[in-house]
């Protein structure tokens, strides 16, 4: 029998504010003292007073509406109740049935198949304390609670982990561009939980769903799910059942295992947070936060194809991060419009190797739009071969120099002068004569051969093409 | 309305709370006893009354986005039953 996968994705975005959620406690918190960002009220003590930050609520609305989301009319916050070391007050203030935002939509695309993935809910609430374990015990650090946390709901429409994966990088993108999250994986600012069942194909009814946690990169979510939809199509095949529960993703094992047993919705005893009066989201307040909307991933990749000629798959790894898109157009506008295609492929090739092999961001590379540009116009106008633009993006990764500062250093300006390598291709000639024999005779490769001799006795500075042109000439025209 | 021994000890586990059988037993007719009286409640007619999660009628109260300075590590962790370093310590829940 052949099953397909079903996933939801929920993600969790720490917001990009300066204070806390309910309180004014810095929300700046990672390289800070452990409990030193910390108030009565993110503490939880008896009769302390929550108030709602407004910069969390209208990023919410923003992350609402570029997720295509309706946002509510009226929405309020909930207590949700269950005990853990890392929940200060026994409950963690949260959204249950009027979340923020509802019924919203992205668009994923995997080779080309584009296909809508539902948003069930944009919902705000704020983050809990970290636990440091140790053996016997856990060592509790409050800074982290209390943080503004968007969680963003998908449906269960998600069909592989391909599909998880772009989903995730597609979300990660927009909230970025949005500027409402750091999106640091790695950090804990952008988590990303997953339910993954799978079912007989033509089978309406969705069988029991396994929460998959601990997950903390792009790979690390496909790899998770890739083993848990094996996993559970080798237990159905093999008769074994499969319980409703969470896994946790061991990355250096490369496999989920059982966590805890998950507390089902009623036990949460979800009720209205008494302390927080209810939103009420007018027209004019929705129209406003839309005015901040700025231009999405895909609206900006579907500009780069229209307006710069730009491949769909290139405009796309462009645009995927924001920085990479700004990068790119601020190339663009250093070595004009025309040279768009060359300023793509120094950064998708030369650049991104360089970043990639080192671990670098595109924002932290020596390597400025200046540079880029000065390469392209110098290659473009024959000032330097392709070979020594190369070896300049390579020095100026690792030094910054100029890119005129490397040309002179390292002498690469290329020789286009006929009378500097006349005498080098007269040298050529006499010290090759089977192969200007083998040329005469009709052998084009032999041609190459002495441009080649040439072009090594320059260093590499001479303009192959500008010798090629000489030495036909020399030898008497083909 | 009886609660159950099972529905008791299901909360006692929610609440994170080892609860002997005598007890389980002794909660159980005491929070039967307070779902009893709130039972009262159902016989006032509400059919025409708008849903109400708040009691006072109040809405967008907010505070802008500014950070100020929390409390001092030590007044902080005065009261921590147990502590290591800066750190609050408590058992550690893995099921």
């Amino acid at each position: 029998m052949d099953y397909e996968t079903i996933i939801g994705l929920e993600v969790h975005a720490q917001l990009l504010t300066g204070s806390k959620m309910f309180c004014s406690c810095n929300a700046n918190y990672t390289e800070a003292e452990p409990n030193s960002h910390v108030c009565p009220v993110c503490l939880g003590m008896p009769g302390v007073l929550p108030v709602i930050n407004q910069k969390a609520v209208e990023y919410a609305m923003l992350s609402a509406l570029a997720l295509n989301c309706t946002v509510s009319e009226y929405t309020k916050f909930d207590r949700k109740n269950y005990n853990y070391p890392d929940l200060m007050k026994g409950y963690q203030i949260s959204q249950y049935d009027f979340p923020i935002g509802k019924h919203g939509w992205l668009t994923i695309d995997i080779n080309g198949n584009r296909k809508q993935v539902n948003i069930t809910r944009v919902h705000l609430e704020e983050d809990v304390a970290k636990l440091h374990h140790e053996h016997h015990y856990s060592r509790v650090d409050v800074n982290r609670a209390g943080l503004p946390l968007m969680e963003i709901v998908s449906e269960p429409e998600i069909s592989s982990p391909e599909e998880a994966r772009d989903y995730l990088m597609k979300l990660h993108s927009i909230l970025r561009y949005l500027g409402v999250s750091t999106c640091n994986m790695e950090d804990g600012s952008f988590r990303c939980d997953a339910n993954i069942s799978i079912r007989p194909i033509g089978c309406k009814e969705l069988m029991a769903k396994v929460e998959v946690k601990n997950m903390n990169s792009f790979k690390a979510v496909y790899q998770a799910l890739e083993y848990e939809s094996r996993r559970q199509r080798k237990a159905v095949k093999e008769g074994e059942p499969i319980f409703q529960e969470t896994r946790g993703w061991l990355d250096e094992k490369g496999e989920t295992v059982s966590q805890r047993s998950k507390e089902c919705a009623d036990d949460y005893r979800y009720f209205p947070e008494p302390d927080l009066p209810p939103l009420i989201i007018d027209k004019t307040w929705i129209a406003k936060i839309k005015e901040k909307l700025p231009e999405l991933p895909e609206a900006r990749k579907n500009r780069f194809v229209a307006q710069y000629g730009l491949l769909l798959h290139d405009a796309s790894v462009l645009t995927g991060s924001l920085k990479m898109a700004d990068y790119f157009e601020e190339c663009v506008k250093l070595a004009g419009k025309e040279r768009a295609k060359a300023a793509t492929t120094w950064i998708l090739g030369d650049l991104s190797r360089l970043l990639n092999a080192s671990g670098t961001g595109i924002g932290d590379t020596k390597v400025r739009p200046e540079h880029i540009a000065d390469i392209i116009k110098l290659t473009g106008k024959n000032t330097i071969s392709g070979p020594a633009a190369k070896t300049i993006i390579e020095e100026t990764f690792h030094t910054g120099k100029s890119v005129d500062d490397i040309i002179n250093d390292k002498d690469l300006r290329q020789v286009n002068d006929i009378s500097e390598i006349q005498d080098l291709i007269k040298q050529a000639i006499n010290d090759n004569p089977k192969a200007i024999s083998d040329y005469r005779a009709g052998k084009e490769q032999a041609l190459m051969f002495i441009t080649g001799q040439v072009v090594k006795a320059t260093s590499g500075r001479a303009n192959p093409v500008a010798v090629k042109e000489i030495l036909i000439e020399e030898l008497g025209g083909k | 309305m009886k609660l159950s021994h099972e529905q008791v000890k299901h909360i006692a586990r929610l609440a994170r709370m080892g609860l002997s059988e005598a007890e389980t037993e002794k909660f159980r007719s005491q929070v039967s006893a307070i779902l009893d009286s709130f039972e009262v409640l159902n016989q006032v007619d509400t059919t025409d009354v708008p849903a109400a999660t708040h009691s006072i009628p109040l809405q967008n109260i907010f505070r802008e986005d500014e950070a100020h300075a929390s409390y001092p590590q030590e007044e902080i962790l005065a009261n921590a039953p147990e502590r290591e370093g800066s750190f609050f310590k408590v058992q550690s829940i893995l099921e």
